[in-house]
């Protein structure tokens, strides 16, 4: 219970500075691409080879990412190596199916893939959702290469209720 | 969520303690917001800005940002998924380096070809262009004109662009970086029937026994179709999957039968199942007497090099009659095929015999309803449309086509590859609904439809992309627009060809894209654009599906659509600046028009009023011109195709449909072509009617083996083949700047066999070159990723702008549809 605990004080820490981070000179960007334009390659000429950073660590913390809108699928907080997903094993289910989740305490896959193509509830998982990284990922220790300035729409309500209170 | 730890806990603590008192709180106070007026979205439809899958998906709107986007759950593409890419659609637009001005290279306030870029109004932009574009006419006439598109270019772009170049500047140099993706597809298809696009759809996929992949990785490029081909898999265990590659990779997470062969030897493997079905006497005879004809193809036909190149100087038929036939019959082609044994195909493809004729089983059984879908690794491939043509051989052998589970299945890789790039005809050689520019009679079809003279239409097919390559290096084409595409990363040997030509002084190379991409960084002028649900527009998916969107939120300031752009530029030209006189002596009312007043707005493309835009929505485009330019472009272009089997229903439809397949004939989509019953166009009593060809036989063709144009040798000993990644679209311009695709997959890393990276010295994560003949470039290695290639060969992704592996590549093509092999060449890996 002690690292559940913690993992809950850290994603919440987690979630207050990354989309602030996102969002620090929104407006910026006018000035700061106009003689650097290739931000993807840190603005290296085309015939110049940059020295490829070493390969990122895969984040195994097991610490719940928030999600940038309800629908999104969430990233896969720890890793999955050697993890076998195929027609006759799925190693993901082990923890995150239904039956499992109370030994494991991983999330259980969500209701939505219970059903099949015609929205019909199946008694187990549907075989459309069967290979889960098609959807989820996990997330490399890498810090992106540009800022993305995505707006949160709870930001957005939250700034329509302060103006619908103040009338 | 976006409140801090102490704001949450306050929140939490007011709203507790005054629901216990039986008060009501402040909104804002609250830790859960429910006023409808505050958290209601705003809900549409657009098809996915990614694959050529075409999945339908919902984006919500709040205060004109896009703030979410799910699968909609109306449409029978996806049924309510997405892929990792799709889901995260929201972010894509949001990338904190858009572009919001046009930047030209300038030195002390003026052009200069090696000067810094620096941010000029959109009238500059155009002054410049127009300038340059004129100066290039003046000089050396229409060819030295030239524009490079997009199957990601909407309908209404790539039209627009078409009736510009072809009509406008009358030069045929247009080409959609589709060349790259499906021109061997559309070669196969036109070669075999005689008109463009898969005859099955995604219904096949709930209907088949059986599904081969043929050089397709599904898994991770067409991951929804893989979601419904997983569904039937699965849920009815009789399906048999079987899963052919030079590597092996994620789908062959599902595979029954994985076959691992030696690059090019799958046009053996194609020849010995036809052989196999002849040998064990499962050829459907009734339907190949009926419906079929026999023809032996022209061999030795180069690579689609310079001409220099020695291969082309080896090859004693690259040229016009590359892909010429004579007819054969049934006898004859069988005699063919047979040398195409078991033991001789094994042995070359590396394919234990047991599992080849495994897969020959599935076409020969006649119980067996089978669906082949194939992308990149029959179309990129210098005998592309050749391993089309093989492939339609076996289904048409058995008669397994045209019906539900029994089809042979082009996949296209991009969104709107079928419907701007191939239906639209935005190709060097091409006119819409299948016409070519070459034939006398489709040219008058286009200039009466255009209401222009006769002889405006260019009769030379123009530059192909990869010969716009070339010629920019050659200095022969001077004045060229990149739109919705990133060449510079994209194509292949940019050392050689596409660096060298972009900065040959002789040229003036605009290009149009949301970011600063690799090929902006090569350009002289950039322009800002606006894209996806940031404009209206169209796109046609593999199964023929047309899908409309509405334009949903504002572009950043001062980035405009391609669209837009076309359209604006055409007004900078009078009819006497690119037209001769005595072209325009033919029709003197056009004398003292613009371009744009010739081809958009005076023509039936300017028809329909801002009236019909719906009021509640935005349309920027329609707006500033004055007119429903969306809708005039697409009713116009529509007509090529109507009573012609390309039939497109009228454009207010698209909006209120979750796409429909053409042709629509009386309202109605068609599922599966040729067959009666299904498909309009069909004789009555023929049961199937390949009526592309005048007789309604489509061509069973006799074509060899031919080895690639480059394979290991003692220096260069490893095969490389290159391609893309589940979290990345393309050249990765729009999702590396999503953070968390970014974080999924950052880096384009090299794919080993761990005993090549021993046998070398290496260990995964050593940095390492990988160098061709043509250049080099740097990754690092990795030996236990998702790709597992055989010892021999390595994959190399090209999403990753600081790698750039097409560096290394060899830009050969297939002679026939000129589309490059991306799959294959010879490198050495040497530790850095």
């Amino acid at each position: 219970m002690k690292k559940f605990n913690l993992a809950v004080i850290a994603s919440l820490l987690v979630l207050t500075v990354s989309p602030m981070m996102y969002s620090l000179n929104a407006n910026a960007a006018d000035k700061e691409t106009v003689n650097t334009v290739a931000t993807l390659r840190d603005h290296t000429p085309i015939n110049v080879q940059k020295e490829p950073n070493a390969i990122p660590q895969v984040i195994n913390k097991d610490i719940k990412q928030g999600r940038n809108y309800p629908m999104q699928p969430p990233v896969i907080p720890h890793t999955t190596r050697s993890y076998e997903v195929n027609k006759n094993n799925n190693k993901c289910m082990s923890c995150h199916s239904r039956h499992r989740t109370e030994k494991s305490q991983a999330p259980m896959v969500s209701v939505t893939h219970y059903m099949d193509r015609d929205g019909n509830f199946l008694a187990d998982v549907s075989p459309r959702r069967y290979f889960c990284n098609q959807c989820h990922v996990t997330q490399l220790d890498a810090e992106p290469l540009v800022e993305n300035t995505f707006t949160d729409m709870h930001s957005l309500m939250k700034k329509k209720a302060v103006t619908s209170e103040k009338h | 969520m976006t409140i801090n730890r102490r704001e949450f806990i306050k929140a939490n603590a007011i709203a507790a303690a005054a629901a216990v008192a039986g008060v009501s709180v402040p909104a804002v106070a609250s830790n859960l917001i429910t006023s409808s007026d505050i958290t209601k979205l705003k809900w549409d439809k657009a098809p996915c800005r990614f694959c050529g899958t075409g999945c339908s998906v919902n984006v919500g709107v709040m205060d004109g940002k896009v703030v979410a986007t799910h699968g909609d759950i109306k449409s029978p593409v996806n049924k309510g998924l997405n892929c990792v890419k799709g889901y995260f659609l929201s972010k894509i637009m949001y990338g904190k380096d858009r572009l919001t001005t046009p930047l030209l290279r300038m030195t002390d306030g003026k052009y200069d070809k090696e000067g810094e870029f620096t941010p000029i109004s959109w009238d500059q932009a155009f002054n410049v262009m127009a300038e340059k574009a004129k100066d290039a006419l003046k000089k050396d006439g229409p060819e030295a004109l030239g524009m490079f598109g997009s199957g990601q270019w909407t309908v209404q772009e790539g039209y627009a662009a078409v009736k510009l170049m072809k009509a406008g500047f009358r030069t045929n140099n247009i080409d959609p970086n589709a060349r790259h993706c499906m021109a061997s597809a559309v070669g196969g298809f036109m070669r075999t029937f005689g008109i463009d696009e898969p005859m099955g759809c995604y219904d096949d996929l709930e209907a088949a026994d059986a599904f081969v992949l043929w050089g397709s990785n599904m898994a991770e490029m067409h991951p929804i179709l893989w979601t419904r081909l997983t569904d039937r898999r699965l849920s009815a265990p009789h399906v048999k999957v079987a899963v052919l590659s030079t590597f092996e990779h994620r789908s062959f997470d599902l595979a029954d039968n994985g076959m691992i062969f030696t690059p090019q030897t799958d046009l053996a493997i194609l020849n010995f199942i036809a052989n196999y079905i002849i040998k064990t006497d499962r050829v459907n005879k009734d339907f190949v007497s009926k419906h079929t004809n026999f023809r032996l193809g022209e061999t030795d036909i180069g690579y689609g090099l310079r001409p220099e190149h020695p291969l082309e100087q080896a090859a004693k038929n690259n040229g016009k009659t590359a892909g010429s036939s004579t007819p054969i019959d049934f006898d004859e082609y069988a005699k063919f095929v047979s040398t195409y044994t078991v033991e001789y195909v094994a042995k070359l493809s590396g394919v234990p015999e047991h599992k080849l004729e495994a897969l020959a089983e599935l076409y020969a059984d006649p119980k067996i309803k089978v669906t082949s879908f194939w992308t990149m690794g029959f179309n990129q491939h210098t005998r592309g449309v050749w391993a089309n043509n093989l492939v339609y051989n076996i289904h048409l052998l058995t008669g397994k086509i045209s019906t539900p589970g029994n089809s042979p299945f082009s996949l296209t890789g991009q969104p709107s590859a079928c419907g701007t790039a191939r239906e639209v005809g935005t190709f060097s050689h091409r006119l819409p609904a299948d016409m070519v520019v070459k034939n006398p009679k489709h040219r008058a079809i286009a200039e009466k439809i255009w209401d222009l003279p006769e002889g405006t239409v260019p009769p030379k097919p123009g530059y192909h992309a990869a010969l716009q390559n070339r010629m920019l290096k050659d200095g022969k084409l001077n004045f060229y627009w990149v739109q919705c595409n990133n060449n510079m990363q994209a194509a292949a040997n940019i050392n050689e060809e596409g660096y060298p030509g972009y900065r040959n002084p002789k040229n003036f190379i605009v290009v149009s894209d949301p970011y600063p991409t690799v090929t902006a960084q090569a350009a002289d002028l950039i322009l800002p654009t606006a894209m996806w649900v940031e404009k209206e527009g169209v796109y046609g998916n593999a199964e023929r599906r047309t899908q409309s969107w509405y334009q949903m939120v504002e572009a950043p300031t001062g980035a405009k659509s391609d669209l837009w752009q076309l359209v604006e530029f055409s007004k900078r030209f009078k009819v006497e600046d690119v037209w001769p006189e005595e072209l325009i002596a033919k029709k003197p009312e056009v004398r003292g028009k613009t371009l744009f007043d010739v081809l958009y707005k005076d023509s039936s493309v300017g028809k329909f009023s801002l009236d019909e835009v719906p009021e509640d929505r935005l349309n920027d485009d329609a707006r500033d011109f004055g007119f429903y330019i969306q809708k005039g472009l697409f009713e116009e272009y529509a007509t090529f195709g109507r009573g012609h089997a390309h039939d497109l229903a009228p454009y207010d439809r698209y909006h209120k449909e979750r796409g429909l397949r053409w042709p629509v004939v009386n309202g109605k989509e068609t599922k599966w072509r040729f067959k009666e019953g299904s498909d309009p166009y069909v004789k009555p009593g023929s049961g199937w009617d390949f009526y592309g060809k005048k007789d309604g036989r489509a061509i069973i063709f006799a074509l060899p083996y031919e080895p690639a144009a480059e394979s290991p040798d003692e220096e260069y000993d490893l095969w490389l083949s290159t391609g893309r990644v589940l979290e990345h679209w393309h050249s990765g311009s729009m999702t590396q700047r999503v953070p968390e695709l970014y974080k999924a997959m950052p880096d384009a890393l090299v794919y080993m066999h761990p005993d090549d990276a021993k046998k070398r010295g290496m260990r995964r994560g050593d940095l390492v070159k990988l160098i061709s003949r043509r250049g080099e470039v740097q990754t690092r290695v990795e030996t236990r990723g998702r790709n597992k290639p055989p010892i021999g060969l390595v994959f190399m992704p090209w999403f990753d702008a600081s790698r750039l592996v097409n560096k290394v590549t060899l830009d050969a093509t297939d002679p026939l549809s000129k589309q490059t092999d991306f799959k294959k060449c010879a490198i050495k890996i040497v530790k850095v």
